[in-house]
C-alpha cells in the first residue's frame, strides 16, 4: 500500500469516529444522562445543604 | 479552618489550599523574571555581564516557572478540587498528595538551582536535567494514581467532563514527558538525548506541541468546564457539545507538532500533515469556546458586577483568538512571515497571558474565599482593577509583538535587485526597540495586577471570621 491509500484510509477512519462521536452524544437515549453529568458541579452543594439542614433539626 | 471541615468533611482541601497560594506566588516570580528578560532586550546592560543573569539563562527559568509552577501548580489545586466536588468524595490519598505537593515545589526549586548555571538538555520546555526529569515522573505517577483512584471511588454514577480533560491533561503529560527526556547521562548534571537529528527535532515538538495542547489546554478547559457554571451559576451551555469538544480536541491535538518544523529537514509530507491537522484543529478548539462562552447565554448581565466572572469570559476571548491565530501561523506560507519572529512570541503570551493564565487567575478567585472559609475576597474593587490591569497588559504586550513580528519577518525577506538582503538581523533588531518597550510595560501591567492579586488574598486569608462581607455579585453560585 503506497502513503496515499494509507492516508485515504486513515482519513475515512478518523472521519467514521467523528460522525459515531456525534451520534452517540446527539442520541436522545442519553439525554437524561447528559443533564444530570451537566448539573454535576452543583450537585454537592445540594448534599451540603441537606447534611446542613439534618444537623440543625 | 474548623468551619470548612464542617460543612464538607469529606474533602482534603489542605493541598488544594497549599497549590492555590503557591500559584500566585510563582505566578509573581515567573511573570517578574519574564519583565526582567523583556528589559534585558532592550537595555542588554541588565545582564551586569554576569553569566547567569543573561537573557539565554533565565529565559528557560521563565518558561518553566510561568508554565509548570504557575500554571503546574493552579492545575493541581483545581483539578483536586474539582475531582473531589464532582465525585463527592474525599482524594484516594492524602499521603500521596502531600507527595505531589512537596515534590513538585522541590522539582521548581531544583530548576531555579540549576538553569541558571546552564545546567539545561536544551530541550526548549523541557530543558531540566535527567535526575529532576526522574523526580518529575515520579511526581506525576502520583498525581495519577490519585486523581484516576478518586475517579474509581467516587459517589456519582457519571464522571463530569472537566475530568475527562484533566484526566487526558495528566495521562498524556505522562506519556509526552517520559517519551521526550529519554537521554544518556555522562554525569549528575549532564545527559545526551536518546534521539538524534530530525527524529530529536520531531520528538521534541511533539513533545512541545503536547505541551501546549494537553498541559496548556486540556487541563484548563477542565477548569472551564467547572469554574464557568459554578461561577455563572448555571450548568454548561450543551453537554453534548463538551462530549464532542473532548473527543475531538484530544484526537487532534496529537498530530499539530510538525507546525514547529515547517521548512526544515523534517520530511515534506510530515510538515504538511501538521499543517492540515493544526488547520481542522481551529473547529473543536472554537467549539469549546463557545460552549464556555455560551453558557452565559441569558446571564450576561452577571458580566457587570462579577470581575471574576469576567476573568473566566475574557480568558475564553483570548483562547479563542490564539487558537484562530494557531491554525493560520501553522499554514505554511504565512508561517514562511511569521517563523523566528516575534509574532510567535505575542501569539504564545496571548495564550498564556490570556486564556491561561486569566482563566487560572479566576478560579483561584473563585476558590480563596471557599478554601479559607470567608464568605468573599476582601475586596471585589480590587479583583476589578486587578482584570484591567491584565487585560490592559496582555492587549499591549501582544499588539507590541505582532507589529515587532511582521516588521521583522518583512525586513528578513526584503532582498535587493541583485538578490542581496536589505536589511542586515541588527537593523530589524534595532527597528524592533520600541516594541519592546512596550511590550515591558505591558509585562509590567500583568506583574502589577498579580502584586495586587496577593495582597488582596492575604487580607482575605488574613480576615478575622465574620468581618468580610459576602459580595452580591459573586453569590451566584
Amino acid at each position: 500500500m503506497d502513503q496515499g491509500t494509507v492516508g485515504t484510509i486513515f482519513t475515512l477512519v478518523v472521519f467514521v469516529c467523528f460522525i459515531g462521536v456525534v451520534l452517540w452524544a446527539f442520541s436522545s437515549r442519553n439525554k437524561k444522562k447528559y443533564d444530570e453529568a451537566a448539573n454535576l458541579p452543583f450537585a454537592d452543594e445540594e448534599q451540603d445543604k441537606i447534611k446542613k439542614d439534618n444537623r440543625e433539626s | 479552618m474548623s468551619e470548612i471541615s464542617q460543612a464538607q468533611p469529606n474533602y482534603n482541601y489542605k493541598v488544594v489550599r497549599q497549590f492555590t497560594i503557591m500559584t500566585i506566588v510563582w505566578g509573581i516570580v515567573g511573570m517578574g523574571i519574564g519583565v526582567f528578560i523583556a528589559a534585558q532586550l532592550f537595555a542588554p546592560v541588565l545582564n551586569f555581564d554576569t553569566p547567569w543573569l543573561t537573557f539565554s539563562r533565565l529565559r528557560p527559568l521563565h518558561t518553566n516557572a510561568v508554565i509548570f509552577a504557575f500554571g503546574g501548580c493552579a492545575l493541581f489545586a483545581t483539578s483536586y478540587y474539582i475531582v473531589q466536588r464532582t465525585c463527592q468524595v474525599r482524594l484516594f490519598s492524602d499521603k500521596l498528595a502531600a507527595f505531589t505537593f512537596w515534590g513538585w515545589q522541590a522539582v521548581i526549586v531544583a530548576a531555579i538551582c540549576t538553569l541558571p548555571f546552564g545546567m539545561t538538555s536544551s530541550k526548549e520546555y523541557a530543558e531540566l536535567e535527567w535526575p529532576i526529569d526522574i523526580l518529575i515522573g515520579l511526581v506525576w505517577l502520583a498525581y495519577v494514581i490519585n486523581f484516576f483512584g478518586t475517579l474509581i471511588i467516587r459517589k456519582v454514577s457519571h464522571i463530569y467532563v472537566a475530568n475527562w480533560f484533566l484526566g487526558a491533561f495528566m495521562l498524556t503529560v505522562l506519556v509526552l514527558h517520559i517519551g521526550n527526556s529519554m537521554a544518556i547521562p555522562v554525569s549528575f548534571t549532564k545527559s545526551y538525548s536518546l534521539y538524534a537529528g530530525a527524529v530529536d527535532a520531531m520528538m521534541q515538538w511533539w513533545y512541545g506541541h503536547n505541551a501546549v495542547g494537553f498541559f496548556l489546554t486540556a487541563g484548563f478547559l477542565g477548569m472551564m468546564y467547572y469554574f464557568v457554571p459554578k461561577q455563572a451559576g448555571r450548568p454548561v451551555y450543551s453537554y453534548r457539545l463538551s462530549i464532542v469538544h473532548f473527543w475531538a480536541l484530544i484526537s487532534l491535538y496529537i498530530w499539530a507538532g510538525p507546525h514547529h518544523l515547517h521548512y526544515t529537514a523534517l520530511p515534506d509530507w510530515t510538515q504538511s500533515l501538521g499543517m492540515v491537522m493544526s488547520i481542522i484543529l481551529f473547529v473543536p478548539s472554537w467549539g469549546g469556546m463557545i460552549n464556555g462562552i455560551m453558557t452565559l447565554s441569558g446571564a450576561w448581565h452577571k458580566l457587570r458586577t462579577d470581575p471574576v466572572l469576567r476573568f473566566l469570559i475574557v480568558s475564553l476571548s483570548f483562547y479563542g483568538m490564539s487558537t484562530f491565530e494557531g491554525p493560520m501561523m501553522a499554514i505554511k506560507t504565512v508561517n514562511a512571515l511569521s517563523h523566528y519572529t516575534d509574532w510567535t512570541i505575542g501569539h504564545v503570551h496571548s495564550g498564556a497571558l490570556g486564556w491561561v493564565a486569566m482563566i487560572s487567575i479566576g478560579s483561584v478567585y473563585h476558590l480563596i474565599p471557599i478554601l479559607f472559609g470567608q464568605p468573599g475576597m476582601y475586596s471585589t474593587r480590587l479583583v476589578n482593577v486587578h482584570f484591567w490591569l491584565a487585560t490592559i497588559g496582555v492587549v499591549l504586550y501582544i499588539v507590541a509583538m505582532w507589529m515587532s513580528g511582521v516588521l521583522q519577518g518583512l525586513m528578513w525577506r526584503a532582498v535587493n535587485a541583485d538578490g542581496t538582503l536589505t536589511y542586515s538581523f541588527v537593523e530589524s533588531l534595532e527597528a524592533s526597540i520600541p516594541f519592546y518597550i512596550v511590550r515591558f510595560i505591558g509585562g509590567c501591567f500583568v506583574v502589577t495586577g498579580m502584586l495586587v492579586m496577593a495582597y488582596n488574598t492575604y487580607k482575605t486569608v488574613r480576615a478575622p471570621k465574620g468581618t468580610l462581607a459576602p459580595d452580591p455579585a459573586t453569590q451566584a453560585a
